[in-house]
């Protein structure tokens, strides 16, 4: 055989190609099934959304619900605490977000009680910003919940919700 | 390996051999040449050989009791410890087992590096055991999620975040890790599937681990190569099985001391209370056969840099026979990196400590040191010493320095024949 004639594809090469195409196409129909049924299911997903009663809640005070597996802080948080996060220059921050944007209601921050570095749950009221702090790896959140020292890489995440009327919060 | 033709005596096992040459692997096994200089250094095969049988039938006992559920594990287990009859002894055994098995792993590795077991001809021998450990991580830690306490639920949080580091798509492989939006239900059952499964996986490994060993043959303290069979070797059976019988006997001791006298000393009293999503332990640690790499993450500020650091301290492990590039095996014969090797030692006891600290102050600046030193280990002083150092003579054979000859004569035979071997 010259080198010419073994360059042409035949009819063999289309059959090779083919199956191979067809093989691939197969496993990746059987592969993807086994791959996906570990991705959250119907059942987590249907538990969606909380209902949270506010009503008993005190300038200052905290409480803490659980939303798909994780806590929510929701902070109802006094006058000086409104001030220092809105009084904070967005070039000192890590990850730079406005406090008017992260609680839409000034008085009430509603975020995921989760430390945006490992997942651990930071304490309340505590920290170099008297605010959250994670006992894991030390990340420093302050009364924005905005990371301002240690490994975490981003503020703690605020999820979406309503306030359904002005004593109940809907989250998710 | 030997090289002998071997025939069964009877002739049914002939009929059989012919047909499934079973009685051949065991005349290998038996006949398997071994250096007679091996010390009880190299013990610690059989004696991991030992540890992944016991966690496997352990393993399995307390699988037929306990139960794989969010809401039931954590009961199941105290089950297990107080109403199944020995269900005490079979947990205790497990848990500490995984200990033990980590002791003597560490032992075990140590061992190749002091001895230069991963050089040429023996990479894929230490290839497969970095996998072996590596899977010996992975199951260790998912048992440890399974009675469902507060260190097993933080425990599994905290390492299933470090895939959150991931920049795009790190979040959807959390959550598929999950199964969900954090650890809870469906994360416990894909646990305990895996931490079924992957034992058996070991297992498979641990036999290709032999495999490639029987190839070249066993490394030795002085590192040289020997000819197989001659007078610097001595059969496997009876020789060292009943060597390493004896050390197995000495490790049952320590062993029996952990599982009887303080059965949960290398546990964490948190674990003793079941899972609470809502609360964090003050302190959250890894088992202690984890915390040097723990120390690791911990050491770097950045997120996914320290998941980086962290991965990386294991995967230069791995290219390890690349990044020693001395050819002289045993350290015996390498003054410098003798120290370098306690250097490692020490510095790695170092991590181990820091981990379990926490992450501040001094403790940190330690940790970065340390970590700092761990990698120019590996990058730095092992590819130049190997270039630089200036090694003292090899013997030609195991039996030379045993049966005499100078330090000068020593010399000479290396100058004359050695060299051309090398």
């Amino acid at each position: 055989m010259s080198d010419s004639e073994k360059k042409k594809p035949n009819r063999r090469d289309f059959i090779v190609t083919a199956t191979t195409a067809a093989g691939a196409v197969g496993v990746g129909a059987v592969v993807w099934p086994l791959v996906d049924q570990m991705n959250p299911d119907a059942s987590v997903k249907a538990l969606a959304s909380t209902e949270v009663d506010i009503s008993a809640v005190e300038p200052g005070q905290s409480i803490t619900v659980l939303w798909r597996g994780k806590p929510v802080f929701i902070k109802r948080r006094t006058k000086e605490e409104i001030a220092s996060a809105r009084a904070v220059d967005l070039s000192e921050l890590k990850h730079p977000e406005k406090d008017e944007d992260r609680a839409k209601n000034p008085e009430w921050l509603v975020m995921l009680g989760v430390c945006t570095h490992l997942g651990c749950v930071p304490l309340t009221d505590k920290g170099d910003y008297g605010a959250w702090f994670c006992p894991c790896h030390g990340s420093h959140y302050d009364t924005s919940g905005r990371i301002r020292k240690g490994p975490a890489p981003t503020n703690m995440e605020v999820p979406k919700y309503e306030f359904v009327n002005s004593n109940t919060i809907k989250i998710g | 390996m030997s090289d002998h033709e071997y025939t069964p005596k009877s002739k049914v096992g002939k009929w059989f051999n012919d047909r499934l040459p079973l009685l051949t692997l065991a005349n290998h096994l038996t006949d398997y040449p071994t250096p007679k200089n091996l010390n009880y250094w190299w013990t610690f095969g059989g004696i991991l050989t030992f540890c992944l049988i016991t966690q496997i039938i352990t393993g399995i006992v307390l699988g037929m009791h306990y139960v794989a559920h969010a809401d039931l594990a954590f009961q199941s287990v105290e089950h297990i410890m107080r109403d199944v009859n020995y269900g005490w002894l079979i947990r205790y055994v497990h848990a500490n087992g995984a200990s033990m098995f980590f002791l003597a792993v560490y032992i075990h590795i140590f061992r190749s590096l002091y001895y230069g077991s991963y050089k040429s001809p023996r990479e894929v021998i230490w290839i497969i055991g970095m996998l072996i450990y590596f899977l010996m991580m992975a199951t260790a830690f998912m048992g440890y999620v399974l009675p469902w306490g507060q260190m097993s639920f933080w425990g599994a949080t905290v390492i299933t975040n470090l895939f959150s580091a991931i920049p795009l798509v790190g979040e959807s492989i959390t959550n598929w890790l999950w199964g969900g939006y954090s650890v809870d239900n469906p994360t416990l059952t894909r646990f305990f599937s895996l931490h079924y499964l992957f034992p058996f996986l070991i297992l498979g490994l641990v036999v290709l681990h032999i495999w490639a060993l029987h190839v070249p043959g066993n490394n030795n303290p002085i590192g040289i190569d020997i000819k197989k069979p001659s007078k610097d070797t001595v059969p496997f059976h009876p020789y060292i099985v009943i060597k390493d019988a004896f050390a197995l006997l000495i490790f049952l001791l320590i062993f029996a001391f952990f599982v009887f006298f303080s059965p949960n000393i290398l546990g964490h009293a948190d674990n003793y209370i079941e899972a609470n999503p809502l609360v964090t332990p003050a302190h959250i640690v890894p088992e202690w056969y984890l915390l040097p790499f723990y120390a690791i993450l911990r050491s770097v500020p950045d997120k996914l840099l320290g998941v980086i650091a962290m991965f990386a301290a294991i995967f230069v492990l791995v290219i390890l026979p690349w990044l020693d590039t001395s050819k002289v095996r045993s350290t015996v014969f390498r003054p410098i990196y003798k120290q370098f090797y306690w250097f490692l030692v020490a510095d790695v006891l170092i991590l181990g400590y820091v981990g379990a600290m926490p992450a501040e102050g001094l403790y940190l600046l330690i940790a970065r040191v340390a970590t700092a030193y761990y990698f120019a280990h590996f990058l730095i002083i092992l590819p130049f010493l190997g270039l630089k150092e200036k090694t003292t003579p090899l013997p030609l054979s195991i039996t030379e320095p045993v049966m005499g000859g100078s330090a000068d004569m020593a010399m000479a035979r290396n100058n004359s024949g050695f060299k051309e071997k090398l």
